[in-house]
């Protein structure tokens, strides 16, 4: 009965999934009304709440262990703290983007009870935290002018931070990421890369003449560079990437992005003859089942896990996802696909793909130059690194040991994920500003013609 | 200029303006739907390969919700099956014990065999609706799918009687479709006592390697039946067949060494057919060291020689090896199969059906079809070309010879009325003690009313080809063609 019970909730799941990641690119479509709009938004809601609530039924099924009643309860409370917060208070905000993070919390915080109940509990006290922390970030970026005159500061503390976590860093998985004070270990890297991406905007967003590239430049590259030396080559590259984005839409230069893409693959070939867990890395991507039961033992894992679980998932608790090493931080995304299925899983890339749209359309669209490089540098970062993570555990590209953002357990991935949503968020609402101010004439012209002509 | 105009120019304008964004906006769609096609590959291509793999521990989680399916012969008989015992434990049933054992294999200790290969799809459940309600509301087990292999049982049961008491292999396959009839090697085990026997089977003092599939994993020397290779070798350098004579007086002697024929039996003046069909090892061996080895050694390699084989199940590659450093004695001594060179008995019947398929390898395969417990198809397996190892006109020479073995040759215990058989014998010399010789036989048989059939046949320490694995030849043809 209880299977029977597992294998409906799961396709149930799947066709929630499968329409809300609908409706993501529904809702975006051109001259679509704005209470058609409102309405998809609120369809996604109910959606997600579904989700949440059938797969939680069936996790205190079977358990049978009352606290997920209470983890359930807590989770539900929070998400709809943060949905009522960004609906009554942040107005201008998008519903969609607040919608999908949401969405990625709740997969996450499924997925991580599932695996791990006290993982859970941690990552939803967390998750609490950096919501009220967050809160405050849209007002900031609206208020705060002379964030963009401190891009020198941005550059001393994050390259310190860095440097900090080389000397002084604990080691795991051979690469130094985290530094501890107070009993509290967190990976500064994870923040660098905001302070990172705010510094490059303000120093490119006025000026940016060959000799402030230059300097702009040897920053960036000290960045870099303080990561390799830590090891962190994931974060090192996707600092490289999203340096080597910002400068090319800075200067509007293709030289640039020829001449650094160029710089990227000698420096590649170098860390493969230079790191040796940069070979194990290759090899492993090349050949998993070859060397499945040393190099390839991660990967060879993620994919059994990823292909067993089939398009339609084995079915929650009906997997062996905790087989794959790390897997509630690097290679969430394949517990994900075993249980839930294929279909969901490439559902949850285009839930990714469609924040990252969402990034770059404020990019696009915000009219100040400085916010411009700062939502393009977020979005790069987000959607590079999803890209890197979601390629990493399905064996498209070596595995680079990153975390999929607002699903992976981890404070530090949460918290900064959290924060740079919030900042996209006070972009938004900058640009409605903008907007507003501008089209106020225009929109009240409209709504008189359609009140005429009926 | 209309207001419609100036929006228009204003757009334009704008994307302009904005075009970096959009480059950058659309490298990043393409990631993303790259990504998703890689992960849908994977899904469709290539999963299956790490599903079956002996690390996944997953599929032991599908035998606790999944009774295993059955494995059954093309004919229908039930080859291993799934039984619950007096203390209601489930265990796997082989009816026909040795006759299977080593292509379909065992489950306990391990997975080998179409037990290995097809373990997925024998733990999957293509139920109806209605008797998955059932099933779980019984909080009984669901009935895997059945497995239909491409083995016949009565060629299987006849090259297993045909062999006897002899160590070896045979392998009997449909060179037009790539079908694996029958599989055997010898010796042999019950799979149904691997389990109480694992111990010792596995120990160091078992020496008889009775794991081993000798028809798949057992490397020898192939001895004339590589002739067949050479002479292919040959037709590729000089073209012309028509040109060859050699005249034999029983040795063929160079400065550093020398090749007797078999029972050092003087062939006279022979031509290439002549050579081919009597087994003149001093004739090949002139062959063989008129070619240049480096396109010996790729014709080698084009009949798949150092090279994988299309099959999933457990294999060793066959080897050949001459470089522009081997000596005339290496050189002599591969050209009639000897030396360096090893073959699996299965390798020579992929050979052998390509040169009856008229040049072309289908991919052999042993699993016919899929289906669920009440009949209904699941999957169906098709022929597939592998790959072309020789053009027609090869083929058809190759043919030619192969039948004047039977007519005139080595073969002519092969002779029948009912059907025309053609092939290759070999003897090969495995230690210095001439008598000490493999028995060999490769070949096909044709009929106009029913589909060719390949055989290879390697008897361990038996004596000569035409002796004893010919005979054995004769009795699958028979009884093949007596259907």
């Amino acid at each position: 009965m209880l299977n029977l019970i597992i294998e409906a909730s799961q396709y149930l799941m799947i066709l929630l999934f499968g329409v809300y990641t609908f409706q993501c690119f529904e809702s975006q479509i051109h001259g679509l009304r704005k209470e058609t709009r409102t309405h998809i938004y609120n369809r996604q809601r109910i959606v997600m709440y579904l989700i949440h609530m059938i797969a939680s039924n069936l996790i205190y099924i079977v358990t049978d262990d009352t606290r997920m009643v209470v983890l359930y309860i807590a989770q539900f409370v929070l998400i709809s703290v943060i949905q009522c917060f960004y609906l009554f208070f942040y107005t201008k905000a998008s519903a969609l983007l607040t919608n999908n993070m949401c969405m990625l919390l709740v997969i996450g915080f499924i997925t991580i009870t599932r695996i791990s109940p006290e993982k859970a509990i941690k990552q939803t006290i967390i998750t609490a935290i950096a919501a009220c922390l967050a809160f405050i970030v849209p007002l900031c970026i609206r208020n705060v002018g002379f964030v963009r005159k401190l891009y020198p500061a941005f550059a001393v503390i994050g390259l310190g931070c860095l440097l900090a976590v080389a000397i002084a860093g604990a080691i795991s998985y051979g690469a130094k990421l985290s530094i501890s004070i107070g009993g509290v270990s967190f990976q500064p890297a994870e923040f660098v890369k905001i302070s990172f991406i705010f510094f490059v905007a303000g120093m490119l967003y006025q000026n940016n003449g060959f000799l402030r590239v230059c300097i702009a430049t040897i920053i960036a590259a000290a960045h870099v560079l303080v990561l390799v030396f830590s090891k962190d080559l994931g974060a090192a590259l996707i600092f490289f990437v999203v340096y080597l984005v910002m400068l090319f839409v800075a200067t509007k230069n293709v030289i640039y992005l020829f001449a650094g893409t160029g710089a990227g693959v000698v420096a590649s070939v170098i860390a493969y003859r230079l790191f040796s867990h940069v070979r194990v890395r290759v090899l492993a991507w090349s050949s998993p089942l070859e060397v499945i039961e040393k190099e390839g033992y991660q990967i060879g894992q993620s994919l059994f896990a990823i292909g067993t679980g089939g398009w339609l998932g084995l079915g929650l608790y009906k997997g062996e996802p905790e087989k794959i090493p790390v897997v509630v931080q690097d290679f969430i995304f394949s517990a994900i696909a075993e249980e839930f299925g294929g279909i969901f899983a490439i559902c949850l890339i285009l839930v990714c793909l469609s924040c990252l749209l969402l990034f770059l359309n404020i990019a696009k669209q915000i009219k100040d130059r400085f916010h411009k490089l700062v939502a393009l540098g977020l979005g790069t970062l987000y959607g590079f690194q999803v890209f890197l993570t979601l390629g990493g555990v399905t064996n498209f590209i070596p595995s680079t040991g990153v975390t999929l953002p607002l699903v992976s357990y981890g404070g530090s991935s949460i918290l900064s994920s959290i924060i740079i949503f919030a900042i996209i968020q006070g972009l938004y609402i900058i640009k409605q500003d903008e907007g507003s101010s501008d089209d106020r004439k225009r929109v009240e012209k409209r709504e008189k013609e359609k009140v005429t002509s009926k | 200029m209309t207001e419609n105009e100036l929006k228009k120019e204003k757009k334009k304008k704008s994307l302009l303006s904005n075009w970096e964004f959009a480059v950058v906006k659309y490298v990043f769609i393409a990631l993303f739907i790259a990504l998703i096609i890689h992960f849908a590959d994977f899904m469709i291509n290539d999963s299956a390969d790490f599903i079956n793999n002996d690390y996944n521990s997953r599929e032991e989680l599908f035998a606790e919700r999944v009774t295993r399916g059955k494995i059954q012969s093309a004919d229908g008989m039930v080859l291993a099956t799934t039984v619950t015992n007096e203390e209601g434990e489930e265990e796997r049933y082989y009816p026909y014990n040795n006759l299977f054992a080593h292509v379909v294999g065992y489950s306990t200790n391990g997975k080998y065999g179409i037990e290995k290969l097809e373990n997925y799809n024998l733990l999957k459940s293509h139920v109806s609706i209605d008797e998955k309600v059932e099933t779980e509301l019984g909080s009984e087990k669901y009935v895997g799918d059945n497995v239909i292999t491409t083995l016949n049982y009565e060629l299987q049961q006849t090259a297993y009687d045909a062999l006897s008491f002899y160590e070896g292999a045979i392998v009997v396959m449909e060179p037009s479709t790539g079908k694996i009839l029958a599989m055997v090697s010898k010796p042999d085990f019950n799979p149904n006592d691997v389990e109480a026997d694992w111990e010792y089977l596995i120990s160091e003092e078992n020496t008889s390697t009775v794991l081993l599939n000798r028809a798949m994993q057992g490397l020898y020397p192939p001895g004339s039946t590589f002739k067949i290779v050479t002479t292919l070798a040959y037709l590729r350098e000089n073209g012309d067949p028509g040109a060859y004579t050699f005249q034999c007086n029983g040795k063929f002697t160079t400065e550093d060494a020398v090749i007797h024929c078999y029972q050092n039996k003087k062939h006279g003046t022979v031509n290439l057919e002549e050579s081919f069909a009597e087994s003149c090892n001093s004739s090949f061996a002139n062959i063989g060291l008129s070619l240049d080895v480096n396109s010996y050694q790729k014709v080698c390699d084009g009949l798949l020689f150092n090279q994988e084989l299309p099959t999933k199940l457990s294999y060793s590659k066959s080897r050949f090896s001459l470089t522009e450093e081997s000596t005339d004695s290496d050189i002599l001594q591969s050209a009639i199969g000897q030396g360096t060179t090893l073959v699996t008995p299965f390798h020579m019947a992929l050979l052998t059906s390509a040169v009856a398929n008229d040049g072309i390898l289908m991919t052999p395969y042993f699993i016919d079809h899929i289906e669920s417990h009440t009949g209904e198809i699941v999957k169906q397996y098709q022929p597939a070309t592998y790959q072309r190892l020789m053009t027609k006109e090869e083929a058809t020479l190759l043919q030619k010879y192969m039948r004047a073995v039977v007519e005139y040759g080595t073969g002519t215990k092969l002779k029948s009325k009912s059907y025309e058989a053609y092939g290759k014998t070999g003897s090969a010399e495995f230690s210095s003690l001439a008598e000490h010789c493999h028995s060999w036989f490769v070949g096909y048989a044709h009929q106009d009313e029913k589909q060719d059939i390949a055989v290879a046949i390697l008897v361990e320490e038996a004596g000569s080809g035409s002796s004893v694995a010919v005979p054995m030849a004769k009795k699958i043809f028979d009884t093949y063609f007596a259907e």
